[in-house]
């Protein structure tokens, strides 16, 4: 009788990778993933909606904005589910009490810190921030606004950086390296003074570094940064754009 | 049951909001079924009354007589509505804030003025130093964003608490 020959080397391979897969619960829901992948990807994969604004599919993650912010059993600080990869056995609520407020107290500090006027902004209307104020029912804002005195950027000749409706995400400054490679913005200052500065703080119509490609325009969640030339509500973006650039280079999505 | 004593006023703002609750329409009717308007820019009153039982504050507080205002409106309501982005977040009016009022005061009236070049000190109210939301200077019992709010949010928002029902906005209102 032929001996039974040993399973092949590729269906061994598949078991592997069969048990590396592993196994958490988000929102009481059961799910088997692959390790690696971050608890946001895991959850919009699933259909779970986490509320972000500086997450992009395709751009390293920064836990910038905080609204991710997610509950581990057993763990009592809040993590930010999208640097925070899954491991097994883990025991996320993406949604409570707890962290409805801590989003609503994180969107109503973004309105108070600068000058947020939707009425009178080009992205009005194809806004995250103003978007996720209705669904989160952020109807006002408890602090006393700020109301800083910024200088408008408006050097360049397509487009302008208007840092009264920045939110400090970093899309721009990650989109800027991370796709394009011109590393043209970048933080500059400390604290409530940060602000996004093109190359080393210098007029970004005058900017060596920028090659004008308008991306960190494109994936901006507000209104500063906007193609010139467009009045109150006319600035629509194409943001998610970028994950199809990056699949097109075959770099990691 | 007495009518709801419903009071509406126009503080710091373009009067927009208040375009927007005549743009209810024909359901003003239902309105009034239900409240009496008993202070607004569209009744003739001139003294604001006693015993408010909801008032729609449209606007910010910019000048010494808005504040003045406010606090009398607060003393004489039980519920008060912020009625627009002006009177929630402070809004246009409150883009002068980096300024402050005497370089857009100096520009209206000095340098775009042909003729009579100087400040007015008198009959216009003063300026205060920073325009402000009402929740700043008055306790406010509810938030009603947009600029305008539609038309359908007031109506809404209205007959839901008229009907003595919690108003709860998550998804249904803008700003801007």
């Amino acid at each position: 009788m032929p001996r039974v020959s040993a399973a092949p080397a590729q269906k061994t391979e598949r078991r592997s990778a069969l048990e590396q897969r592993i196994m958490l619960r988000i929102d009481g829901e059961y799910i088997t993933t692959d390790p690696g992948k971050t608890i946001l990807e895991v959850a919009r994969e699933t259909g779970i909606d986490i509320p972000t604004l500086c997450a992009v599919p395709g751009l390293t993650s920064v836990g910038a904005c905080r609204l991710c912010l997610i509950e581990v059993k057993g763990n009592q600080r809040l993590l930010p589910a999208c640097t925070v990869k899954v491991e097994g056995g883990m025991v996320v609520s993406t949604r409570s009490e707890r962290l409805d407020k801590y989003r609503r107290m994180i969107l109503e500090l973004l309105f108070t810190e600068r000058n947020h006027v939707c009425a009178v902004c080009v992205s009005s209307g194809a806004c995250e921030l103003q978007d996720l104020a209705t669904q989160l029912g952020v109807t006002h804002a408890p602090f006393e606004f700020r109301n800083p005195n910024l200088p408008v950027d408006a050097s360049h000749e397509r487009f302008i950086e208007d840092p009264n409706r920045c939110i400090l995400c970093t899309r721009c400054v990650r989109i800027c390296r991370e796709v394009e490679g011109a590393n043209t913005w970048e933080v500059g200052g400390r604290g409530i003074n940060s602000n996004i500065i093109a190359d080393l703080a210098e007029p970004w119509g005058g900017s060596l570094s920028c090659t004008s490609c308008g991306k960190c325009v494109q994936i901006c969640p507000t209104g500063a940064l906007a193609v010139k030339g467009r009045a109150t509500g006319e600035m629509t973006k194409r943001a998610w754009n970028v994950t199809d650039l990056n699949r097109m280079r075959g770099a990691r999505t | 049951m007495s009518k709801t004593r419903l009071a509406t006023i126009w503080l710091d703002g373009c009067s927009g909001c208040h375009m927007s609750l005549l743009d209810t329409d024909e359901r003003l009717l239902d309105l009034v079924a239900k409240a009496d308007i008993v202070y607004s820019p569209i009744v003739d009153t001139k003294e604001f009354p006693e015993n408010v039982d909801v008032t729609l504050v449209e606007g910010a507080i910019s000048s010494d007589e808005d504040l003045e205002k406010i606090i009398e409106v607060r003393s004489k309501t039980r519920v008060l509505i912020a009625f627009g982005d002006c009177g929630v977040s402070g809004n246009v009016p409150a883009m002068r804030n980096p300024h402050g009022p005497s370089p857009i005061l100096r520009r209206v009236y000095i340098e775009n003025a042909d003729v009579q070049q100087q400040v007015p000190g008198e009959v216009v109210p003063a300026l205060l130093d920073r325009v402000r939301p009402i929740q700043d200077v008055v306790p406010v019992d509810l938030h009603l964003p947009g600029c305008p709010p539609s038309a359908n949010l007031i109506y809404d928002a209205l007959t839901e608490l008229l009907n003595g029902k919690a108003v709860d906005l998550a998804g249904r209102f803008r700003f801007g």
